[in-house]
């Protein structure tokens, strides 16, 4: 019996621990997308992230200071996207793309210039990472927490708040924000400037807290996976959340059935249950999630006739 | 709430132009506060953007706005809220999803959090239902709503907001009959509880049911000013119409063939059930040009879609030369082509061409299949480029490049490049719809000389226009189309604009 509850408890941590920097990038895109900005560049943001959040902690000898690092590269490449794609009217999706090209070549680039690790930065000790609270081994650091905070706090300000209902409005209409005499590009910037603190830590939790430093394209796509998620969830906090614990026990099974001899199957290829979050992934998006109902204007630059 | 008084407001020599097109020209207007005033004029008169300037939509060339004597600036739409001004548009601004009491308070929330707000705007909501007699549910999600009770949302959520001037652009345009009188009766509630009201219409018969003073707008002018009780419908039309200089067009008599188009019971029923051609019959012989005048939005455009093929019809049938379509065997544009029946859309920019390509694709849009265009799965760039310079020389189309991109031509370039593909396949069946808008006016001689050339050549055209003018100097038959039927037929020699306007603005079905 103590068993199978420690097994469980195991598999739980293992897939709160995977989960969460998809938790944190799902609430982030959310934001952007409720606000009628798609944001394909959630990965490079996190992956931007994550290299500063090793990089000053490895330097300042501090966790939190890396945290901060994160926060403000993931927020000078939101503001990136919001400026193209706010301002200056740009392709959404074309701008994303960009950022993401941008992050993964940029961190290398420096990675080798700075360290001389092949883009890996100096391995992370002691204070330089975020430690576990409360239960030691378990790796539920700070962020984990806030990951969990995120989704109840996400879903409040979406639907309780003045922000919240204006921030759905420019999704759906944003004409008819302006009619209200609101300001659509000012809610953007908002929405677009959440999104990047909440991938800035995403990106920190990866190098910083799960992991003991920074490793070229250590994202892995989980940005991907986080956007799927939103898709998943029909741009609701709650089933996004949901969806992302799903890859986040899938995950969690790889982990697990790594070098596992399968009765009658053998040993599991590992490439294929790595593949196994993309594969299903790749399933739901094919149609198995029914009409997918995103805001309205999302991907659509506001022009306003003069 | 206090019983607020409106201000008078006045529009003092406005003007406004976008790019070349002149849309608004010194027009000065005074709206009395306490009363509804009408502005009432034809498509693209400039009502609309008269009061999209009012409301802080737009911004004006030159002129003023006052309020109370005072020129105030209306530079947003928040600077008109904050004056009491509040618009219900044509296209409702309003979110789908969004339940009514969220739309209403949309901008006005009363503070951060939206539990204060929403039950604030419930009681309000409540009061307005009572003293206005707009009842709706405010927890309704305004997708679910008809299109009336989404109105009465827009002029809650305008009320809501304090606004004590309510400007409405073409109310009824997407109202049933049964709906627009209940709309009116809430006009005349409000202006008994002293809201100002401006009513834009093209309709003749609104003004006359609910105004008590109208301006009437032409091309860009105001061009009378009426107390509504010293006038009528029939001067308003003329008005309205104006006795502008009639194209005169040298043409000899027609020379009717045989019938190549005929439609019977034609009819057309959208998703959401509205009847957008009802019963429609028209015949269309060799040698023939027939005009079909109309107000915008009465279904002309739908007609001309579905003798196009583009949409099919949901009864009745429609014969083309021998084939014979109804609702089930329905014909596609391709197909109509095949069969000579040839299509210049209204909308040039959008289904005439494609904006993005070169003038010599434009020319073959539609029959690019074909030889000698396409040989062996490849299009031949050379025939292709011969065959534009050809039509470019023929239709006198400038600047004579093929290689340009079909968007850097002028309007009227652009039309005689679309009529000069469509009229070189020698069709029998010609369909145009608004041959000539946004067409300078040398452009136009030229067009209209283009199809009487394909009439007396043997084709049979159907014109489709809002300027009556142009039915009136080109049509050898006039049919007037008027909610989706055609309402009467005319002969050009005995028509006159104060007739076929009436006719048109529904004022007289004959």
């Amino acid at each position: 019996m103590d068993e199978v509850f420690s097994f469980v408890f195991l598999m739980l941590a293992s897939t709160l621990r995977v989960a969460t920097p998809l938790v944190l990038c799902a609430m982030g895109g959310l934001f952007s997308e409720k606000g009628g900005i798609v944001d394909v560049g959630l990965e490079g943001k996190m992956l931007m992230a994550a290299f500063f959040a090793a990089a000053t902690a490895s330097v300042t000898g501090s966790a939190w200071a890396g945290v901060a690092a994160a926060v403000l590269a993931a927020e000078a490449l939101a503001l990136l996207h919001g400026l193209a794609c706010i301002t200056y009217r740009g392709n959404q999706v074309v701008s994303g793309v960009a950022i993401n090209i941008v992050a993964a070549g940029l961190t290398i680039v420096l990675g080798a210039a700075w360290f001389a690790r092949g883009g890996q930065t100096p391995p992370l000790v002691g204070d330089e990472r975020l430690l576990p609270l409360f239960l030691p081994g378990a790796g539920d650091n700070v962020l984990v927490y806030a990951a969990l905070l995120s989704v109840p706090v996400t879903w409040w300000i979406i639907a309780r708040t003045r922000f919240g209902l204006r921030l759905r409005a420019v999704g759906e209409m944003p004409l008819a924000v302006d009619a209200a005499g609101l300001s659509v590009a000012w809610l953007r910037y908002r929405a677009v400037l959440l999104c990047g603190l909440l991938a800035g830590l995403a990106g920190a939790y990866l190098s910083i807290g799960q992991n003991a430093g920074f490793s070229r394209d250590m994202t892995a796509g989980q940005g991907f996976i986080a956007l799927a998620a939103i898709i998943f969830g029909k741009w609701r906090p709650w089933p996004a959340f949901g969806a992302c614990l799903v890859f986040g026990l899938l995950d969690a099974i790889a982990i697990r059935l790594q070098g596992v001899r399968l009765p009658g199957v053998g040993e599991v290829p590992v490439q294929l249950v790595q593949a196994m979050p993309y594969l299903l992934a790749m399933f739901l998006l094919a149609g198995f999630i029914g009409r997918a109902v995103a805001p309205r204007a999302a991907g659509v630059p506001y022009v306003k006739e003069h | 709430m206090q019983a607020l008084t409106s201000a008078t407001i006045e529009l003092c020599d406005i003007e406004k132009s976008f790019g070349s097109v002149q849309a608004v020209r010194g027009v000065s207007l005074r709206i009395a506060a306490g009363a509804i005033t009408g502005i009432v004029g034809e498509n693209g008169a400039g009502k609309s953007t008269l009061m999209s300037i009012l409301y802080g939509l737009y911004r004006a060339d030159s002129g003023d706005v006052r309020v109370d004597g005072r020129p105030v600036e209306m530079a947003s739409p928040r600077d008109a809220i904050a004056h009491g001004i509040g618009m219900v548009h044509q296209h409702f601004m309003l979110i789908d999803s969004f339940t009514v009491l969220e739309n209403m308070i949309l901008g006005a929330e009363g503070g951060p959090l939206l539990a204060g707000g929403l039950a604030a705007a419930r009681t309000e909501l409540a009061r307005l239902a009572r003293e206005y007699g707009l009842s709706i549910d405010p927890d309704a999600r305004v997708a679910d709503l008809s299109v009336g009770e989404q109105q009465r949302v827009e002029i809650l959520k305008v009320l809501f907001r304090g606004a004590r001037i309510l400007i409405l652009d073409e109310p009824s345009a997407v109202l049933t009959p049964q709906e627009t009188d209940r709309l009116f009766r809430i006009l005349r509630t409000l202006k008994e509880r002293g809201v100002t009201v401006v009513l834009i219409t093209h309709k003749l018969r609104e003004i006359m049911a609910v105004t008590d003073h109208v301006y009437v707008m032409r091309q860009g002018r105001v061009v009378a000013e009426r107390r509504t009780a010293d006038t009528d419908s029939e001067e308003l039309a003329e008005l309205m119409v104006g006795r502008k200089v009639r194209l005169d067009l040298d043409k000899a008599l027609p020379r009717h063939g045989k019938v190549v188009l005929r439609a019977e019971q034609l009819s057309l029923v959208d998703e959401r059930g509205v009847r957008l051609l009802d019963d429609v019959a028209l015949e269309l012989r060799a040698g023939e040009i027939v005009g079909i005048a109309g107000v915008t939005g009465n279904g002309q455009s739908e007609l001309l879609q579905v003798l196009a093929g583009i949409r099919p019809p949901s009864g009745g049938r429609l014969t083309v030369g021998e084939r014979v379509f109804d609702a089930r065997h329905h014909g596609s544009p391709a197909e109509m082509r095949t069969l000579g029946l040839a299509h210049v859309p209204e909308d040039r920019l959008r289904q005439g061409m494609v904006a993005a390509f070169e003038a010599s694709e434009t020319s073959i849009l539609g029959y690019q299949d074909e030889p000698p265009f396409t040989r062996h799965y490849l299009l031949d760039g050379s025939a292709v480029g011969a065959h534009c310079s050809d039509l470019m020389e023929r239709f006198d189309v400038r600047p004579r490049s093929p290689g340009l991109r079909s968007s850097h031509f002028s309007g009227g370039n652009q039309q005689k490049l679309v009529l000069a593909r469509e009229i070189a396949r020698r069709p029998r069946v010609l369909l145009v719809g608004q041959p000539t808008r946004g067409v300078d006016i040398g452009a136009i001689e030229f067009i209209h000389h283009e199809l009487v050339r394909a009439r007396d050549a043997g084709c049979a055209v159907l014109v489709v226009s809002v300027e009556l003018d142009e039915i009136l100097s080109l049509a050898d038959r006039i049919l007037v189309m008027f909610a989706g039927r055609i309402v009467g037929e005319v002969e050009p020699g005995r028509a006159d604009e104060r007739t076929l306007g009436l006719m048109m603005a529904g004022a007289q079905a004959a």
